[in-house]
């Protein structure tokens, strides 16, 4: 009897009364198997490791450090290694002894020897606005040297004032909460609880709610025009079907910025847009469709469409004209067959294709910086601006880190209705 | 028996389904009827032409056909999906030109089953009910014997990815039956199975038919099944029916060349009439030879095809009339039950010969092969013979 009897190889545990040899083969079978299956595997991964590889170089490993940077900023700690000592004994309230302005007074000298005052007082300014022209006027006065250090530091009240200690103090800690919370509008406050920052300074989450606000009009947009026209597509002859194609790809294929600039063209004040509505009476006087939320929104619509309609089109090229043909002989009145058979078959894809559109919207920034006003910035404008203008990658980082939970908890939320495997992509 | 079990029969201790052979054009009188029925789609050529078809309340009739030859279209026109160019369909006396295919109650089996993939058994069976507003017992009732009846009751719970393709099959049965239609179109619903399996479910939905006494126009090209479930059958070529009639008058008595080849299988001599008696004629053979054949719509001095069924032909001298031909064999196919001989004729044609299962000729032996005149029928050489299949070598 051959060890290589197929039955057995399906079924090792189906009999149990086989011979000692019998199931020794067996086990070395399943074992050569199992090898085999193995090295299958290793090769194909071989053939996949350089993608994998330059992922991780180019992409995972930057993405972790600098998200990391929006909990980790040892900035502060770094420059302040005695205050850190001094301020290890204090409770937290009220002002610290003495000796903790001794060493905060020795720390800014050193630095100011070390080149590195600057940018102590920018790190201290990010989390304590104004503190910039206070830690650089103690240095000076410090360099001075013509009083006791004590003393200059008592005189200066930034110093005593009842906010600053507790931001110092929880600088002195390299991991900190703080730039995730100013994210969200929210700080540390006296008693060590979390407290909304005052209405003036909070602006993120208004942000936040703007992007989202930005990026669901433009999917409902999207879906709107894009809906119609991939039925139109998936319903014609091929021929006729490909240029229709095309003509939806052919923007697509266009630079972004190409396009942009295009709009910026069409909808300003004294564009062909507003001609157009002058023109034809639509309006009454000119609009600012430049640098407003409409504008904004009609030119992503614009730039999104094709990723809303392709994935709907995809799964309705699939849907064979028997269904609705059966659902019409079944008494499915036109409407009915569209909801009962139709939709629920293109779901996935309408639902693949919004989610696409929406998560792109949320990091839309060259459109929003280009047609959008200062009030209609995304907060991929913010996060630009804080990497680029305010090099404040602390912020940047944690705003992006609250971004990605954002989009990966909605995708979350997508992939648990409708199960991933559903969600037809492409 | 399943019938009562189930209910779902209508009148079934009522009067059997009145089979209308004889008289297939009495205007007005057919529970379906097509009128001088044409189809256009490019206002150039007919896709379907002149069709004039009645039938019967309960009758189970086959639109047979070569693709291409319409019968799809005719189907279409009558369950609504297309509109004829010109000409009237009736549904039991009313036109239904203007009805859409939702309003004309009409079930339908298409060839790949068109089951809605999202929904379970259940629901699909279900569906035409609930789009008819039944009551939810009602809808669990009904769904639950129309599943007895194609014994799928058990399977009502999964998607029909699930299933195997006869079941998902019988599935779609089941949805076309479970609202009780008077008339179910089948569009090649066993074209997607395999031959086992599909020789199974054409005496489920012959069953079906018998039990439920609902009306079923049927599409399909092949034509034995065709001739196992009609209860008569249109064949159709080129657009229009070549002929209408019970599958043993198709069989035994075809009337063009077209339908002698398209049904069952049979041998096709070539040849010219020489001249005609009354029913019979005589046919001067290409290459040699002559045979007597009832003479079929042929005149003097056409060519003709004489076909013959491979079963009318004997190994035998003839005697008192019959034709008698010789030839020597070139080859036998063992079928288990019979062979079949291959013969070729001096003018070197081939015959196929069905022979008993004990024969034993060995290739290159001479034999006769003899035929009655009433078993040989000459049709024109011209007419219909497009979309012929000949079954016998050339």
């Amino acid at each position: 009897m051959s060890a290589l009897e197929p039955t057995k190889l399906d079924r090792p545990r189906a009999s149990r009364n086989w011979s000692a040899a019998d199931s020794g083969a067996a086990k070395s079978v399943a074992a050569a198997l199992r090898r085999a299956d193995l090295g299958d595997r290793l090769r194909s991964l071989t053939l996949a490791a350089p993608l994998l590889v330059l992922l991780a170089l180019s992409f995972g490993i930057p993405l972790v450090l600098l998200l990391s940077r929006a909990v980790y900023d040892p900035t502060i700690a770094d420059a302040l290694p005695q205050t850190s000592q001094a301020l290890r004994g204090w409770n937290g309230t009220g002002l610290p002894d003495d000796a903790a302005f001794l060493a905060l007074a020795a720390d800014l000298r050193s630095n100011q020897a070390k080149g590195t005052a600057y940018e102590l007082a920018k790190s201290l300014n990010a989390r304590l606005p104004g503190a910039r022209s206070q830690v650089l006027k103690t240095v000076r006065q410090l360099e001075a040297a013509d009083r006791p250090p004590l003393e200059v530091m008592k005189a200066v009240p930034f110093w005593s004032a009842p906010g600053t200690w507790p931001v110092i103090e929880s600088g002195t800690h390299s991991v900190t909460s703080f730039y995730l919370l100013s994210a969200l509008d929210l700080r540390w406050n006296a008693d060590g609880g979390i407290e909304r920052v005052p209405p003036e300074q909070a602006i993120f989450v208004q942000v936040f709610m703007r992007t989202f606000l930005v990026a669901a009009a433009v999917t409902l947009a999207t879906l709107v025009l894009g809906f119609p026209l991939a039925y139109l597509i998936a319903s014609v002859p091929k021929g006729l079907a490909a240029i229709l194609i095309v003509a939806v790809l052919l923007p697509f294929w266009t630079s972004i910025l190409v396009r942009t600039a295009a709009w910026t063209v069409l909808l300003q004040k004294f564009g062909l847009v507003n001609d157009l509505l002058l023109w034809l009476g639509v309006a009454d006087d000119r609009l600012d469709l430049m640098y407003s939320r409409i504008g904004l929104i009609i030119a992503m619509t614009h730039i999104q469409l094709p990723f809303t309609l392709l994935p709907i089109y995809s799964v309705m090229r699939t849907i064979q004209p028997s269904q609705m043909k059966a659902a019409y002989s079944l008494g499915a009145k036109p409407f009915t067959a569209f909801r009962r058979v139709y939709l629920p078959q293109v779901f996935p894809g309408v639902m693949a294709g919004c989610l696409l559109t929406f998560i792109l919207c949320l990091g839309y920034y060259i459109t929003p910086a280009l047609i959008g006003g200062a009030s209609d910035q995304l907060i991929s404008n913010f996060i630009a601006s804080y990497v680029n203008v305010e090099l404040n990658w602390e912020m940047a980082a944690a705003l992006s880190f609250i971004l990605l939970v954002f989009t990966l908890a909605l995708f979350g939320i997508f992939a648990r209705i409708l199960g991933l495997d559903r969600l037809k992509l492409v | 028996m399943i019938a009562e079990a189930t209910g779902l029969s209508r009148d079934s201790a009522g009067p059997a389904p009145e089979v209308n052979v004889g008289s297939p054009n009495t205007c007005g009188r057919g529970f379906v009827e097509f009128v001088d029925v044409e189809k256009s789609y490019d206002g150039r050529t007919f896709a379907v032409t002149r069709l004039n078809l009645s039938v019967a309340r309960g009758e189970f009739l086959t639109l047979l056909g070569p693709s291409g030859s319409g019968k799809t279209t005719t189907l279409n026109m009558l369950a609504g999906f297309e509109r004829p160019t010109c000409g009237v369909i009736t549904l039991e006396g009313r036109s239904v030109d203007r009805l859409p295919p939702y309003e004309r109650n009409i079930g339908m089996v298409f060839q790949n089953y068109a089951l809605f993939p999202h929904m379970s058994v259940e629901e699909n069976v279900a569906f035409p009910l609930s789009v008819r507003k039944t009551t939810r017992a009602d809808v669990a009732s009904r769904v639950g014997r129309a599943l007895d009846m194609v014994r799928l009751r058990q399977f009502g719970d999964r998607r029909p990815a699930q299933l195997s393709g006869g079941q998902q099959q019988r599935v779609a049965l089941a949805r076309a039956l479970v609202f009780e239609p008077s008339l179910v179109l089948m569009d090649e619903p066993l074209g997607a199975l395999d031959k086992k399996l599909r020789e199974h479910m054409q005496i489920e939905i012959k069953q079906l038919h018998t039990m439920l006494g609902v009306t079923i126009v049927y599409v399909t090209h092949d034509q034995s099944e065709a001739l196992t479930m009609s209860d008569r059958v249109a064949v159709f070529n080129n657009g229009g029916i070549a002929q209408l009639g019970s599958p043993d008058d198709l069989y035994n008595t075809p009337e063009s060349s077209f339908v002698a080849s398209f049904i069952g299988e049979n041998n096709t001599l070539e040849g010219k009439v020489e001249r005609v008696s009354g029913k019979e004629c005589r046919v001067a053979l290409h290459g040699g030879g002559s045979v007597a054949a009832l003479a079929i719509g042929v005149a003097e001095g056409a060519a003709c095809h004489v076909a013959i069924r491979p079963e009318r032909l004997k190994l035998a001298p003839a005697s008192n009339g019959a034709n008698a031909l010789a030839a020597t064999v070139e080859g036998r196919i063992y079928l288990g039950d019979h062979q079949r001989l291959l013969a070729r004729l001096e003018s070197g044609q081939v015959l196929t010969v069905k022979v008993g299962p004990e024969a034993t000729m060995g290739n290159g032996e001479p034999v006769t092969v003899s035929c009655a005149p009433t078993d040989c029928r000459a049709f024109p050489a011209d007419a219909g013979t497009g979309g012929s299949i000949s079954k016998t070598g050339e």
